[in-house]
């Protein structure tokens, strides 16, 4: 395959999960005030900052807005052009990088995208997002699903399938972990009331923008403890959200582009994945607390980064060299 | 009864559909009676249905006019346009003809040049032409083909005549639109296509492929073929996309591409992989800066020297602009009779050259009645229909010719046949034309039928897509006796 074609097939599926990510965490913080009934325009500011730094945005969004409210977070994570990050700007990459690659993905995939782009684009998406922005939200969390049901049914599970795979994992586990590191100050084992009404809510969101509450629940019987959670989060083997499955499956994946057994590694990325693979495997959560919550995550997206830098060198750049 | 049809006006053009007002050719009776029964309403659901479709697709070309680049679907006219086989036979033996004697006389060119010994072209015409590549002379391409895909316009005159407008030798586009209206005919009208035997176009990539395979270098036992492609801003994307996918095969952009010791190599994940076989939808001016056009990023350096030494081979060849410039366009009827020594098949329209003084003379003193061409231009660009023009653009135009008289023709204004279509909620005449898409390689195979094209805008004459042109599907029909 050729490494331009498979770095867009990488980037299209990091774009989309994204798009499908920032949905998420947009629609469950929605929700989430209506829970937490009248606040005072602090209160709300205070609720979005942490939102805007898991998107790693607070510069621009201070730029482009006066004050942090459900409308102009709503706008800055949907429709804003300005926002590299922002839906928009994440399926019209999404996008650019499927067009690039239309002989190598299927028809439905490409129709997909395609659809999904059109429908952001129409005014029809604007009107749905000021009159339910819950309903626009849902479109575009699920127009993602369908993608990936569709890649999974309709594209063979040869090299750029694993390509796309890589691609979305890797945004996943980043995403997880900062949906989670926003959180980690509730956790500082100096923290005084831990475990009031309003934490459980919160918590309960932090499940939610990971879709991940009724996995959670069948596994603690909906018993919503801060520890439990993150624990959830980072080590659950088998819930697809969680760092370490996504970090497995990267792992897996790159053994089946390079063919060489996954008990050993055959190149730069694999070298670092498999480290890393084995670190979130056998890491104990009380581990992770001494280590602290926030250090373990920051290290964990480090470390996601040099996977995929790792990956660039070893697939796309190098090759080619005279 | 109103219907569709009820306001049609003939005028005074050659009419694709009918031979009188009121008066439908045989060939067009069943699917007039079909379209006659549809309501407008149904009509125009269709006409959404098909819009819809392409724009889901993505079936669409890059206008650049505005800041956004916005993606356009090419207009389609639900209307097919209709050619009985006894019709086509005749217009295929006449293209078959034409692209033998183009390609022996680009051979010719780049060897012996006798035709130009001879006296049949002035000598200066071919060495002034900007598309001459003097640096090709004595080079021998693969298999002695230069031009494997051509796309020649053809238009019909009053009488119904075809003639060749004008020849697309370097990289014609618009073939996919050919397959891809087709796809949305049978998908909208899948009863039309019971009423009649419409010969199908289908099989259009394969034949490309195996043309593309037939030049290969002879070591290259499975040979690696590639489509190169400027890019996904570049207006045809879709096209070089669609192609690519329909033949299974990479579609690479300069960058994808590493010319070293003569051979070219695409850069893959698993390394270097050999290019035996490159299908080029650049022009030779970009092909590669080292030989061409310094500043082109698009293109790969060292190709052409890989391509000198045989190791990849290119289609079109390099140089083939020397044969479908408008200038040399006129001697194309000359060149099939001292190649082949046969009468022309299909008429030329015929041609004035501004570098014949006589000729000069009377464009000059003709402007109103005659359409300017710029040599090397296509598109619809660098081009004056004088009745159309005001007396200011004309004069610009007169002063152009006079300055650069090699780069410029003229033609009287052909009254294009014309074709029902779709415009403004009612259904009247449109102009139209024809490109089949012909294709050379171990024998000549032309796509039955071709891009009908349409200029939408009531009166104009200029169909193509970057100045409001649509088009139509097209039918070679078998006739039942």
């Amino acid at each position: 395959m050729l490494s331009r074609v498979a770095d867009s097939l990488y980037w299209m599926s990091r774009y989309i999960e994204r798009a499908e990510n920032n949905a998420r965490i947009l629609d469950v913080n929605l929700q989430l005030l209506l829970d937490l009934g009248n606040q005072s325009e602090a209160e709300i500011m205070d609720h979005w900052a942490p939102v805007i730094a898991s998107l790693e945005e607070t510069e621009l969004f201070g730029s482009l807005y006066e004050k942090a409210d459900g409308n102009s977070v709503t706008e800055f994570v949907t429709m804003q052009k300005k926002n590299p990050n922002s839906i928009f700007s994440c399926l019209s990459h999404a996008r650019e990088n499927a067009r690039t690659t239309r002989e190598q993905i299927s028809s439905e995939m490409w129709e997909q995208i395609n659809r999904l782009y059109l429908f952001v684009k129409s005014d029809a998406a604007k009107k749905l997002l000021r009159t339910s922005p819950h309903e626009f939200l849902k479109r575009i969390t699920s127009g993602s699903h369908l993608f990936q049901g569709m890649t999974d049914a309709t594209m063979s599970h040869g090299e750029g399938w694993d390509f796309i795979r890589i691609g979305a994992l890797l945004e996943r586990a980043d995403c997880t972990s900062r949906i989670l590191d926003v959180k980690y100050h509730i956790l500082l084992p100096s923290g005084e009331d831990v475990g009031g009404n309003v934490d459980t809510i919160e918590w309960m969101a932090v499940l939610k923008s990971c879709s991940a509450l009724e996995a959670y629940c069948k596994l603690y019987v909906s018993q919503v403890a801060p520890w439990k959670v993150a624990q959830f989060l980072i080590t659950d083997r088998e819930f697809p959200r969680s760092i370490r499955f996504c970090i497995d499956s990267l792992d897996n994946a790159l053994h089946r582009i390079s063919g060489a057994p996954e008990t050993r590694f055959a190149n730069e990325v694999e070298r670092l994945s498999g480290r890393l693979r084995s670190d979130v495997d056998y890491v104990t959560i009380s581990e992770i607390f001494e280590f602290g919550l926030h250090q373990y995550l920051e290290a964990i997206q480090k470390r996601l980064v040099e996977v995929s830098e790792a990956m660039y060198d070893t697939y796309c750049a190098s090759l080619g060299a005279a | 009864m109103s219907d569709l049809f009820s306001q049609y006006k003939v005028d005074d053009f050659f009419d694709e559909m009918f031979s009188a007002p009121g008066v439908a050719r045989p060939h067009y009776s069943r699917i007039l009676a079909s379209f006659k029964e549809m309501g407008a309403a149904d009509f125009e659901r269709k006409r959404a249905l098909a819009a819809a479709s392409f724009l889901r697709q993505g079936v669409t070309f890059t206008v650049y006019n505005d800041d956004q680049g916005t993606e356009r679907i090419f207009p389609f006219d639900l209307i097919p346009r209709i050619i009985p086989a006894r019709e086509w036979d005749l217009v295929e033996r006449g293209l078959v003809q034409r692209i033998t004697a183009l390609n022996l006389y680009l051979h010719d060119i780049y060897h012996g040049q006798n035709i130009l010994r001879d006296g049949v072209i002035p000598k200066q015409i071919v060495w002034e032409a900007t598309s001459f590549r003097p640096e090709f002379m004595n080079f021998d391409v693969p298999r002695s083909i230069y031009i494997h895909i051509c796309g020649t316009d053809l238009i019909r005159d009053r009488e119904g005549n075809y003639l060749v407008l004008e020849d697309n030798a370097r990289c014609p586009s618009g073939v996919s639109y050919v397959l891809e209206n087709r796809q949305a005919m049978k998908r909208i009208f899948p009863y039309l296509f019971a009423e009649y035997r419409v010969r199908p176009v289908e099989d259009y990539a394969q034949e490309l492929l195996n043309v593309l395979r037939y030049i290969a270098p002879p070591e290259a036992r499975e040979p690696n073929v590639v489509l190169l492609t400027p890019g996904v801003y570049n207006s045809a994307y879709y096209e070089h996309s669609f192609l690519a996918r329909s033949m299974g095969i990479e579609i690479v952009e300069g960058r994808d591409l590493l010319a070293q010791d003569g051979c070219v190599f695409m850069r893959t994940t698993k390394g270097r992989k050999p290019v035996d076989v490159i299908y080029r939808r650049i022009n030779d001016d970009f092909l590669d800066p080292r030989v061409f056009r310094k500043d082109s990023g698009l293109g790969v350096p060292g190709l052409v020297d890989a391509v000198r030494r045989g190791n990849v081979s290119l289609a079109n060849s390099i140089g083939t602009g020397v044969a479908d410039d408008k200038v040399i366009y006129h001697f194309v009827p000359k060149m099939i009779r001292y190649y082949l020594g046969e009468d022309p098949i299909l008429g030329n329209v015929p041609t004035y050259l501004a570098a014949d003084k006589s000729d000069r003379a009377y464009i000059l003193d003709h402007l109103p009645e005659l359409v300017v061409k710029a040599a090397n231009e296509s598109g619809g660009y660098g081009m004056l229909i004088g009745s159309q023009a005001t007396a200011a653009e004309r004069e610009e135009f007169a002063a152009q010719i006079r300055k650069d008289p090699r780069n410029y023709i003229a033609q009287p204004i052909v009254a294009l046949s014309r074709s029902p279509s779709f415009c403004d909620d009612s259904i009247q005449g449109r102009h139209v034309d024809l490109r089949p898409y012909i294709l050379s390689g171990e024998k000549v195979t032309i796509i039955p039928g071709g891009l009908t094209r349409v200029a939408l805008r009531a009166g104009s004459l200029v169909v193509n897509s970057s100045q409001g042109g649509g088009s139509k599907d097209t039918w070679v029909v078998e006739e039942e006796e």
